[in-house]
């Protein structure tokens, strides 16, 4: 009997022993990403399939709000804290954390010949060979309409090389017709106002490539944006009702149906796809025109590697899995996400879906790339955009309020962001 | 041992079976204790152990709130947006001095930083109103709890109850309330009014920030003031009974002065906590319209960390202000309270 109970425990330890020692062998990676859509199912899919291949890694999926991708993400990395990899949208300005991964993958070349034009928005000033990262998504911002509103008050929809003031009355019209409550809605984002700025003329840059945020075409755009929001196009319980240059989307208010012309961007077809659905045609028209351009902003989230993980070796191995055109065929495929991969984008995606909607949707923000003016893409890949971004819409949201006047706005716009950099230049 | 009298025996040792039982490992540990507490005593004497028995509470103290005190104060006189102190350049009091560099202090768009002095004036109007307000409507719950009526212990629960909440739970409820489609615009639109955007006025924001905070804390303070009723001595509302005292001097004469000791700390509590709001408004209202319900809280936390650029400089500048308001409130309590003492 003792010798039983002897053998038990003994066997019970050698187990113990046996699944600590498994554990110990097995690398844990932490990913961190938030969802747009349905993106983080698609992803969990291809982790499990990558752990099945390599039982040595094991990848968890940190699905975090984007607000803490944001604002908690860079204090845990500047604290020397954070995940082996993470998925991010502020792409120069963290830059500075990210890890070369050159020395960890199987294939620098395949990177620099898919990924080339966007790896340059993941490295710092000087830096021209690091690979960090891949887009999970290539954005274009644009706008939806809701075309069936249009329909039911029987308003034309503006064609083709349409301005803003075109969209704009138009909208509103269906609205008062219907007794919509919001005309015209945006993306309370300096992001999104960003491309419709530099349709109007904005340069965004000095002639010496320093930012320069406020000149003639920003105040042309401002200014559309301030008068919208005066004469109830725009509602200002988006863009008025919070202060700073905290986010607020206008997709769910789209979704139900409360808003007739919705600036947003290409990352809502999966959502609306799946929220919407066929309750009524929602449908993405092209980027209404300036004097200067017909132009959105170019953006996306990144999936990068960071400096603070243990595993570089292993983040290498995951990161060559996840880059690689089968599984990133089947990444955006599932997502409907545009790619952010060259030679896919050329051979083209077999989309997930049969919704008319997200196809039209699809091809529009497809089409629209070409045409995204080079300010745009440089505005992008500046490391201090998210300075600029957020200078714009917080005194600008001050403004709407009254608050501020205009111009008191513009005059803080050019002081914060001279404020900000000069802080930054400082030191870090 | 008769046998009748086992069973009340049993019963009388299980209390002290079970008393052993539990008193056996503080028995063990004060044991080990002894022995260097003994020697500590002889080393250092009997008047200095008090504080030896004080020590791990205020070294906890010391670590987790003077110390960062002292780590906050250090980055208030350096710039940059390094996060290790020894990686940030020293600038002295130049972070006071863009805090304080206004054209005229009444009008916060001639600061440098106006969201700051935005921050300060709604501080103050939120705090005059929601103190005021928190104060008065305790009281008055308070007496009318301290009174027997029906259901009294059900309605102190009522009260209570929104203390224990979240803050984030309370202000995303009342948002729901408030939205242009929640329920009580629903309501107004049912009986013929139209709809109140009410997020994209000041006032109604300001209103509702101080509403929903009154709401949510009131019952502790209640609590506080019922307390203090309840420790008045009958024999005073008797005698002024049988003197046929109206009520309302019988309130100003005997309840209100009796009271004020509690009145005091409702006081200061609220004022302090007033001064730090955050959480509910940031949910409720997000700081706008504008700046209109954006306090010093919500500036010092997107300054240093909702920023792209998170100057923790200036943020710790603007806490270490704040933390002087605090201070001068608490010796303004101690002072009183002192003098109420001596009186």
């Amino acid at each position: 009997m003792k010798n039983k109970l002897q053998m038990t425990l003994a066997m019970g330890v050698a187990a113990l022993g046996l699944m600590a020692g498994n554990a110990l062998a097995e690398t844990e990676l932490r990913m961190t990403w938030y969802n747009d859509g349905i993106e983080g199912e698609v992803m969990r899919g291809i982790l499990d399939k990558f752990e099945a291949d390599n039982p040595d890694i094991k990848v968890t999926l940190d699905v975090v709000p984007y607000k803490a991708i944001l604002e908690s993400l860079p204090v845990q990395l500047a604290a020397g804290e954070g995940p082996d990899i993470a998925r991010v949208t502020d792409l120069g300005g963290l830059s500075k954390y990210y890890m070369d991964l050159t020395p960890y993958i199987s294939d620098p070349a395949y990177w620099e010949a898919n990924f080339g034009p966007f790896l340059k928005w993941l490295r710092q000033p000087g830096d021209t060979s690091s690979i960090s990262g891949f887009m999970t998504q290539l954005t274009v911002t644009g706008p939806y309409v809701n075309k069936t509103l249009f329909e039911q008050a029987e308003v034309d929809m503006p064609g083709e090389g349409a301005t803003w003031d075109d969209w704009a009355k138009a909208s509103k019209e269906v609205a008062d017709k219907l007794d919509i409550p919001i005309p015209m809605a945006w993306d309370r984002s300096g992001h999104r106002v960003a491309g419709p700025a530099i349709s109007m003329g904005a340069k965004m840059f000095d002639a010496d490539g320093e930012p320069a945020l406020v000149d003639d075409g920003l105040k042309l755009m401002a200014t559309k944006l301030y008068d919208w929001h005066q004469d109830g196009t725009m509602a200002k319980e988006l863009w008025g009702s919070v202060s700073g240059s905290q986010y607020l989307g206008a997709n769910e208010d789209f979704a139900n149906a409360k808003v007739v012309m919705y600036m947003s961007g290409s990352w809502q077809i999966p959502q609306f796809a799946d929220k919407i659905g066929d309750a009524f045609d929602w449908w993405a028209v092209p980027a209404p025109c300036g004097p200067a351009a017909c132009t959105g902003m170019p953006g996306g989230a990144s999936l990068v590697a960071l400096k603070t993980s243990k595993h570089p070796e292993e983040v290498g191995k995951l990161m060559d899995y996840l880059s690689s055109e089968d599984v990133l065929a089947e990444f955006y495929g599932k997502t409907l996400f545009i790619p952010g991969h060259l030679g896919l984008a050329a051979k083209g995606i077999d989309f997930a879906t049969d919704d008319p909607r997200a196809k039209h949707a699809l091809s529009t923000f497809s089409a629209a790339v070409p045409s995204i003016s080079p300010i745009a893409f440089d505005l992008q890949g500046y490391v201090n955009n998210r300075v600029m971004f957020n200078a714009l819409i917080s005194r600008l949201g001050e403004a709407i309020v009254g608050e501020l006047t205009l111009d008191q706005a513009f005059d803080r716009m050019t002081q914060d962001v001279e404020q900000q950099i000069a802080e930054k230049k400082r030191g870090g | 041992m008769a046998l009748e009298d086992t069973p009340r025996s049993q019963s009388e040792s299980s209390p002290s079976l079970l008393n052993a039982i539990a008193a056996w490992p503080v028995r063990v540990l004060f044991t080990i204790l002894d022995v260097p507490l003994r020697g500590l005593q002889r080393l250092l004497g009997i008047r200095a152990m008090p504080y030896i028995f004080i020590l791990p509470n205020l070294a906890f103290f010391g670590l987790f709130v003077v110390v960062p005190l002292f780590i906050n104060f250090a980055f208030s006189v350096t710039g940059g947006t390094n996060l290790y102190l020894d990686e940030r350049p020293f600038v002295g009091l130049e972070q006071y001095g863009f805090l304080f560099d206004c054209g005229n202090y009444l009008d916060p768009t001639t600061c440098r930083e106006d969201r700051f002095w935005h921050g300060v004036f709604n501080t103050f109007t939120f705090v005059f109103f929601q103190v005021s307000l928190i104060v008065l409507f305790s009281l008055i719950t308070a007496l009318i709890l301290n009174r027997e009526i029906r259901g009294r212990g059900f309605f102190r629960a009522a009260f209570f109850f929104p203390v224990l909440l979240s803050p984030v739970v309370v202000a995303l409820i009342w948002k729901w309330i408030l939205l242009r489609d929640g329920v009580l615009n629903a309501f107004l639109v049912s009986v013929g009014l139209d709809p109140i955007l009410y997020f994209v006025s000041p006032a109604w924001s300001m209103f509702w920030a101080i509403f929903v905070s009154v709401w949510a804390h009131m019952g502790f303070y209640t609590l506080i003031l019922l307390a203090g009723l309840q420790a008045i001595p009958p024999d005073l509302y008797e005698a002024a009974e049988m003197d046929g005292t109206k009520r309302e001097r019988v309130f100003f004469r005997i309840t209100l002065p009796l009271l004020w000791p509690n009145m005091l700390v409702v006081i200061v509590l609220a004022l302090i906590k007033a001064v730090q709001i955050f959480d509910e408004v940031f949910v409720l209202t997000g700081g706008g319209p504008g700046t209109a319900t954006q306090f010093i809280v919500q500036y010092i936390y997107t300054t240093g960390f909702s920023n792209q650029v998170q100057n923790f400089g200036l943020a710790a500048a603007a806490s270490v202000v704040l933390g002087v308001v605090l201070f001068v409130l608490t010796l303004l309590q101690l002072a009183a309270s002192r003098r109420k003492d001596e009186a």
